[in-house]
């Protein structure tokens, strides 16, 4: 099971001193935090991707990601999500092997439509296509890291004849691809047709509801072959909050729920506790909390938490990062590992891909 | 065969004259089915307790356990009576946000009786003017006896008296609540809840390539 952190990198006003962060400030937190990940021994560290404020999760993840890669050695930087829509997938093809040989392969993608409408048509798309979009992109970015020399047609960029996207994949293997949805079973599909992940982020909306998404990309993973329903590669978001007593977590971090983006302004805290994921209280409550997701999805290869946003300071993210990782990640991983089948494989890793893909495939591994 | 129908009431106070109409436009409804030798299960949706589980559902995009049995009944139902105050000029805000939470294409060819109340019959045209335009944009069949009732229908036995309305717009509605084999069929939009109509993906990228 990997452990890890996934930020949207928004600036938002901390409601308690009405501060907020300037966009370099909140840039160079977004670089302490995930130094800290590496620190306190988190497996993942990944970002957004965005075009508009109040964000500043990069235009381009992989420039952060590279950055980052520099200043840690150890960590799997991924992105939580890459714009499989309004981005060109020749670019993606290049700007993400390109990082995989500066990071040695510590790194992974999660794809993403995207839900805000007015940022299509600044890259020339229409959110009425984002699906089309993300299946024709996709299929292509798939090709790319996988063929030397790709001839394509389609209805969303200018056709290739015989392109090589470089620099080639590390090892000669694709970094591995998530794909992130909500609520769109084809994205689902998608995933299990390739055997990539699926990833829930599994924040705003109930358990219950991320629990059938993921039932039938499990179900669909199978029915193409990649292996048993339980084998398919599964990834929750969630967010918490703690202190070492449950009721100064919910006292402390009330005002930002209150006022946070998306939810904010709208069910209690405590209503919003009990149907979704958010776990605000004692490191043992998001221990136990977070082994109840298991139960709703069946064993899984990720868990991604949501710690920075909503105008929490960069000092509190800090002291919550090292709750985690020292009360709580330690314990979910001896847990989760117990109850693990060993059929069920663990989280990829590039060595993992490059291991199985020397088993499957050595006709891919030329140098 | 049973009908189940769905009456949702918008009316805020206690007891409310909005949730008396629609109780009448139920009983009528259930009157003229079972004279047909039809069984009726009405389930009355009062918004009143619901107003702040559909405010949180409006931002947060789910609803709540209690708003989504509501929704549910109503996607479900056979046919839908929708009643509501007359609000400056229009149906209420609460009315108005229970229909857009409910999903686009969810009441597709469903038939649907509109009613509202008011406190002076002046007001009788919104039913026209502003519950018809809604319906018929969620292309639902609404039936043509539209129902309204001031202050004054309720202790009145003049001509064209309530009951009369009534038991005219009920028997329109139970008429086409009857032909069964031309009832709608719900068209087959993919969510998470049918996930087996998904397309196969082979069918999503030939579909893209054409």
């Amino acid at each position: 099971m990997q452990f890890g952190i996934f930020t949207v990198g928004d600036v938002t006003t901390d409601p308690t001193t009405g501060q907020t962060p300037s966009q370099n400030n909140r840039i160079k937190a977004i670089l302490a935090i995930a130094r800290k990940a590496e620190e306190i021994g988190l497996d993942v560290f990944a970002t957004g991707e965005h075009h508009n404020p109040p964000f500043v999760a990069p235009a381009n993840p992989t420039v952060l990601l590279s950055h980052i890669a520099a200043q840690t050695e150890r960590i799997i930087l991924s992105t939580s999500t890459t714009l499989i829509t309004t981005n060109d997938p020749v670019r993606l093809a290049e700007d993400y092997a390109y990082l995989q040989h500066l990071s040695d392969g510590r790194v992974d993608l999660m794809m993403g439509r995207g839900n805000t409408g007015p940022v299509y048509p600044w890259f020339g798309k229409d959110i009425r296509d984002g699906l089309p979009l993300a299946i024709e992109n996709y299929a292509l970015l798939h090709r790319l890291w996988r063929e030397e020399s790709v001839d394509w047609e389609g209805k969303n960029r200018t056709p290739l004849q015989g392109f090589t996207s470089t620099p080639r994949p590390l090892d000669g293997v694709a970094p591995f691809v998530w794909h992130g949805s909500i609520r769109s079973p084809e994205i689902a599909e998608q995933a299990a047709y390739y055997g990539d992940g699926y990833f829930h982020n599994h924040i705003f909306w109930p358990t219950s509801h991320a629990a059938k998404m993921i039932a039938f990309y499990r179900q669909r993973f199978e029915h193409y072959g990649h292996g048993s329903a339980d084998q398919a590669i599964v990834g929750l978001g969630g967010q918490v909050f703690m202190r070492k007593n449950s009721q100064d977590a919910v006292r402390e971090f009330r005002p930002y729920f209150d006022s946070a983006p998306v939810y904010g302004h709208g069910p209690s805290l405590e209503d919003f506790t009990q149907q979704t994921p958010l776990t605000v209280g004692s490191p043992q409550q998001v221990i136990e909390r977070t082994l109840s997701f298991r139960d709703a999805v069946g064993d899984y290869q990720r868990q991604l938490f949501l710690m920075d946003h909503a105008g929490l300071p960069l000092k509190t993210v800090l002291e919550q990062l090292d709750m985690l990782g020292e009360e709580v990640v330690p314990v979910l991983r001896k847990e989760f590992a117990a109850r693990k089948p060993a059929h069920v494989p663990d989280g990829p890793t590039h060595a993992s891909l490059v291991e199985s893909a020397h088993t499957n495939h050595p006709e891919v591994l030329t140098p | 065969m049973t009908l189940r129908l769905a009456v949702v009431t918008a009316g805020l106070s206690q007891p409310s004259s909005t949730r008396l109409l629609a109780d009448q436009l139920g009983a009528g409804t259930r009157r003229a089915l079972e004279a047909h030798g039809d069984e009726v299960e009405l389930d009355i949706i009062e918004l009143r307790p619901l107003a702040h589980a559909l405010a949180d559902s409006m931002l947060t995009g789910f609803a709540s356990d209690e708003l989504d049995e509501a929704l549910q009944s109503v996607v479900n139902a056979d046919g839908v009576i929708a009643v509501t105050p007359v609000f400056t000029g229009s149906y209420s805000g609460l009315f108005k946000t229970f229909f857009d939470v409910v999903d686009k294409d969810a009441l597709d060819g469903t038939p649907v009786l509109v009613a509202a109340t008011a406190g002076t019959a002046r007001h009788s045209l919104v039913l026209e003017h502003a519950l018809r335009p809604l319906f018929a944009y969620l292309k639902a069949v609404v039936v043509p006896t539209a129902v309204f009732a001031a202050s004054e229908d309720f202790g009145s036995n003049a001509d064209g008296r309530l009951a009369d309305r009534v038991e005219r717009a009920a028997g329109q509605f139970a008429a086409l609540l009857q032909p069964v084999g031309t009832r709608r069929q719900k068209p087959d939009r993919v969510t998470i809840d049918n996930p087996e109509a998904t397309t196969d993906f082979a069918d999503m990228l030939a579909a893209i390539s054409r």
